[in-house]
């Protein structure tokens, strides 16, 4: 029965795969061998969640598939992947400066699958409280890797993300228990009143009042998490401290995974039509997050927690889209999220493998990349005007979205959306110049070791994702488009 | 049974028992701590001596201090004769009402104060100040136990919440546990009792009620030692008969519900003096500085008392 | 029948207003021993109310939920914080950012922000279950007044379980809501993670590291 479920349902596939390898992968003790299986188990999700696209499952009660969570499946599980594969090379080298043992690894190489683990399940949840505990476990299991280093700023980096991010999903089930409350008067007791599917179908005769006040505590809550403006305190931090690939996945994916929960929220509220409108609440935060993150990105000297303030702003962005609503603005933010996504993982693998080479994560000791390292110097270049916000990239088209409907609609707060925008762009491109141009540090030797294997693998996944970046930019076919239209009127 | 004569014997019953009820308290404590103590009736013979000993009154001092006890011991006895004890037919219960009863403990206090200061000694000029640190905080509480009391019942007539009370109106509610807990508080510290105050203590920097009356003797000594004790009695009969007045004989009851009445008020102020004694046992005296934390703690009990009323209203 | 409902309502109630003096108790103490106790207090109350909300609403899997509370928040984590605050002997006095008085009074204050907030938009929903609500807002927002008002990693910690009380308190009292348990656990994971943080944390302190290797050169085991 659950052997031809499996063949058949790749969902249980794209959950059970990570599921098994952090099992498995928490009691091998060669980590090389583990380096390799988290590809090949990443890989495997990957291939499963395309199946998605052939085979798409029907809803159950616990898990589901539509139109929305699909992509961010898809996308989800190929950030996995290319992050695996950077990851190989970044432990590799962090391994032969003894910064981690094999013990540290096996439990690197563990966490790391239960944590696309947790993701995936959220995302693919038809039952709040099963999401909620997805983002608490995922909250868990990125807490254990942020602390991987053990050095006084990592312990203290992870107990603020753990605290702050557990208030966070604290209120979120608040807000959770109170649209299980809003619900239940109409679906009748039990898992009826949570799941998505059903909830949204008769979303119009829950009890408004209720629901705003759900959305406020969901907010606040998963708000925390995607890290907007006045809660945001934990991620620079977070971001900084943890290793590298978990800084890509961090930001390129978890904050994603937070919006989701946020905006399935959102789309109950928007099938109910009798609420206050959510937008007004999240258009502030959008641009609080944007505003303060364009003013910190002057003041960093630390190139990772430089590019997590420049999450926060994207963040601060998409969530501005999303409050402003409307087909347009809600394309926007989609593909913003999906932007973001690829190029801010690219961004911590070019960063990665720089604060190795520099040994140091101070921009100040980062000097002259293209010269020393063209290669990765120059992927490091396109994909921070990538996402500074540069045409042709990604990035820009959907920012320009973002900006044309916004002008379309209220002009007025176009313009605080706009100098956000370069403020952030000003302060990139300003660090990019003394980091990719300026004349080398003397004396900092440049590492050529490594097997040439072990070179591809840490630059294959930058350009991948860029090349990704650089043609949505140009160009998007036409399926993608008509699949964020559908999805951008779901989101009302 | 007539009013009148009912309310006569609460006047001498009061007056009476608070003796019994400090010299249980005092018991009680001593056998908690290992010592034989004294009988329960030692107040009585301690009231009796000083009232047979010559009052010396200081040279500095003027018609207040003089005063003072009369006044002070007047008002206590007075608020204490009109809370219901053991039957609400009393002739005086019209006039009786918590407002009047804060109002009544307030011009004790004050005259208690007022002494305290006359003579200009240290010790009776810092009882004062603190004195009136606890009446600042106290009243306020106890006034806001009123309010929520009087939403509840719908009067502020003792007579009549007993009355709302007995009726069985009131059920398992949430707003009379947090009123009862802050008329505890506030009742700890208006009859200055640990934490807030120790009545047993001469020591220097902690006493309050004993620094104020620290000059007086022989017979203003016995009327200021006698109005703390029936102060006490009347924050036993008070939460007894706010929130536990089982019992009491309501008009027209007969000899029988006069009874009852009786033995349930001597057994209810029993067995709170005795859990008094046990709690005052227990804790630690507190420092000054925490007299704000624990009233304001009252005060926030009674309030709290009074939002929760509004939330079962709204069922 | 009539007469047993509004006894039931009151138990709940009376459970739900004790689990909330709990958190105001929180508030109030000075030393780190007796949040503790208060803390383990309230969650006796909270196991409490697990159980009469299993009881009234003949929901077994709730006497989890309530074994739960008892056994892991009533007993074990107050122990193990007594422990860890001896065995690291931490500041035994609790650092306020605000005084408790005022502290108290935004309590209040935002126990009546909450009623006011709950009480209007649950007009539709039955008695019980929105006074429980408004109680477990509350004790949820005491917590988190106790989270920032308190400097100590211990008291944050206890604070944050606090928050922790009033949500399961609401997710008891939501009637037929699924998953309790389960969140029950996913919390109480966190909070024995949260234990280990301190633990680790504090030792690091101590150490200057908190990499074993380090108490293993201390022995002299390795080289």
């Amino acid at each position: 029965m659950i052997a031809s479920g499996l063949l058949h349902n790749p969902l249980l596939w794209i959950l059970s795969v990570p599921l098994a390898s952090a099992g498995f992968l928490a009691v091998l003790p060669n980590w090389r061998l583990a380096a390799a299986l988290n590809i090949v188990a990443s890989a495997g999700t990957f291939a499963a969640s395309l199946m998605l696209f052939v085979h798409r499952p029907e809803p159950t009660r616990l898990l589901f598939i539509d139109d929305f969570n699909i992509y961010l499946v898809v996308l989800t599980a190929f950030v996995a992947f290319t992050t695996t594969i950077f990851s190989a090379a970044y432990i590799g080298r962090e391994t032969e400066a003894q910064r981690l043992s094999p013990l540290h690894l096996r439990f690197y190489h563990s966490m790391y699958q239960a944590f696309v683990f947790t993701m995936l399940l959220a995302l693919t949840a038809n039952n709040t409280g099963v999401m909620w505990v997805a983002v608490e476990a995922a909250t868990l299991t990125t807490v254990l890797m942020v602390s991987l280093y053990r050095t006084r700023e990592a312990i203290e980096a992870a107990w603020k993300y753990f605290i702050l991010c557990s208030v966070g999903i604290g209120l979120a089930l608040f807000g959770t228990t109170l649209v299980y409350l809003a619900a239940q008067p109409v679906m009748g007791d039990g898992a009826d009143a949570m799941a998505w599917t059903l909830m949204i179908k008769r979303a119009g005769a829950f009890q408004p009042d209720l629901l705003n006040l759900a959305f406020v505590f969901v907010l606040v809550g998963y708000g925390t998490k995607v890290g907007l403006a006045p809660l945001h305190a934990w991620l620079p931090d977070a971001h900084a401290e943890g290793p590298t690939p978990i800084s890509a996945v961090l930001s390129g994916l978890l904050l994603n995974v937070a919006l989701y929960a946020l905006l399935r929220f959102k789309m109950l509220i928007a099938a109910n039509g009798h609420t206050l409108t959510p937008g007004p609440l999240m258009v502030m935060m959008g641009l609080s997050s944007l505003f303060l993150a364009a003013f910190m990105l002057y003041r960093r000297g630390d190139i990772k927690r430089l590019f997590a303030y420049s999450s926060i702003e994207h963040m601060g962005v998409i969530t501005f889209a999303f409050g402003m609503g409307g087909p347009l603005a809600n394309f926007a933010g989609l593909m913003h999220m999906t932007m973001h996504s690829l190029t801010k993982s690219a961004i911590f693998f070019a960063v990665g493998i720089i604060t190795q080479n520099a040994g140091t994560k101070s921009i100040a000791g980062i000097r002259g990349l293209t010269t020393t390292h063209p290669v990765l110097g120059w992927g490091f270049v396109v994909a921070v005007l990538a996402i500074a916000g540069l045409p042709p990239m990604g990035v820009f088209m959907s920012e320009f979205l973002v900006v044309t409907s916004t002008f379309a609609r209220e002009p007025l707060l176009a313009v605080p959306l706009i100098v956000g925008l370069l403020l952030a762009f000003g302060a990139l491109v300003s660090r990019l110049q003394g980091m990719a141009f300026g004349d080398p540090v003397p004396g900092v030797i440049v590492h050529g070791t490594g097997s040439r294997l072990a070179t591809i693998m840490a630059h294959l996944p930058l350009w991948a994702h860029m090349t990704l970046v650089v043609i949505a930019g140009l160009w998007l076919p036409a399926p993608l488009v008509a699949w964020f239209q559908a999805v951008a009127k779901l989101l009302g | 049974m007539n009013a009148a004569v009912l309310q006569l014997v609460q006047i001498v019953l009061v007056v009476a028992l608070a003796p019994l009820v400090t010299g249980w308290v005092r018991l009680v404590k001593s056998r908690l701590n290992g010592r034989r103590g004294a009988s329960p009736f030692q107040p009585y013979r301690d009231i009796y001596r000083l009232l047979q000993k010559e009052a010396i009154v200081a040279h500095s001092a003027s018609w207040v201090f003089r005063a003072a006890p009369y006044v002070t011991f007047a008002a206590v006895w007075l608020a204490a004769s009109v809370i219901p004890t053991f039957s609400t037919d009393l002739a005086l219960a019209p006039a009786a009402d918590l407002i009047a009863l804060v109002a009544l403990l307030a011009i004790a206090r004050f005259w208690t104060a007022l002494a305290g200061m006359d003579v200009g000694t240290a010790f009776g000029g810092i009882g004062a100040s603190r004195e009136m640190l606890i009446a600042s905080l106290a009243e306020p509480a106890m006034l806001m136990v009123s309010f929520s009391l009087s939403l509840i019942a719908g009067t502020t007539a003792p007579v009549k919440i007993v009355g709302f009370v007995l009726s069985g109106g009131v059920g398992l509610d949430v707003s009379m546990g947090l009123a009862l807990a802050a008329m505890v508080m506030v009742s700890i510290a208006e009859n200055g009792r640990i934490p807030i105050d120790n009545p047993a203590t001469h020591l220097e920097l902690t006493m309050v009620h004993e620094a104020m009356v620290l000059e007086y003797s022989g017979r203003h000594l016995a009327m200021m030692e006698g109005a703390a004790m029936v102060r006490l009695t009347l924050f036993m009969a008070l939460i007894g008969c706010l929130f536990a007045p089982w019992g009491m004989a309501q008009a027209g009851g007969g000899v029988d519900g006069i009874l009852v009445g009786m033995g349930a008020f001597l057994a209810r102020t029993f067995v709170l003096a005795t859990a008094l004694a046990v709690f005052e046992t227990a804790i630690a005296k507190m420092r000054v500085f925490r007299y704000a934390d624990f009233l304001g703690g009252a005060l926030l009990l009674g309030l709290l008392a009074t939002i929760f009323l509004y939330v079962s209203e709204a069922v | 029948m009539e007469q047993h409902q509004a006894l039931s309502y009151d138990v709940a109630h009376l459970i739900g207003a004790t689990v909330l003096m709990a958190g105001f108790g929180l508030l109030y103490q000075r030393r780190l021993f007796a949040v503790l106790n208060t803390f383990a207090f309230q969650a006796l109350a909270l196991a409490a109310a697990a159980a009469w909300q299993a009881r009234i609403q003949d929901a077994p899997h709730l006497y989890a939920t309530a074994a739960i509370a008892l056994v892991f928040k009533a007993l074990a984590v107050p122990f193990a914080l007594h422990w860890l605050v001896e065995k690291l002997g931490i500041h035994r006095t609790v650092e306020t950012a605000l005084s408790i008085g005022w502290t108290m009074i935004v309590g209040v204050a935002l126990v009546a922000l909450s009623i006011l907030l709950v009480l209007p938009v649950t007009a539709g929903a039955a008695a019980l279950t929105r006074e429980s609500l408004a109680l477990a807002m509350s004790v949820v927002l005491l917590g988190l007044l106790m989270m920032i008002t308190r400097h100590n990693a211990v008291t944050q910690v206890v604070g944050f379980m606090a928050l922790e009380n009033g949500l399961l308190l609401a997710a008891v009292s939501a009637k037929g809501m699924p998953l309790v348990v389960e969140i029950s656990i996913a919390f109480s994971v966190l909070v024995a993670m949260t234990l280990f943080g301190i633990f680790f944390f504090r030792i690091r302190e101590r150490f200057d590291t908190l990499d074993l290797h380090y108490l293993e050169t201390y022995r002299g085991d390795r080289h």
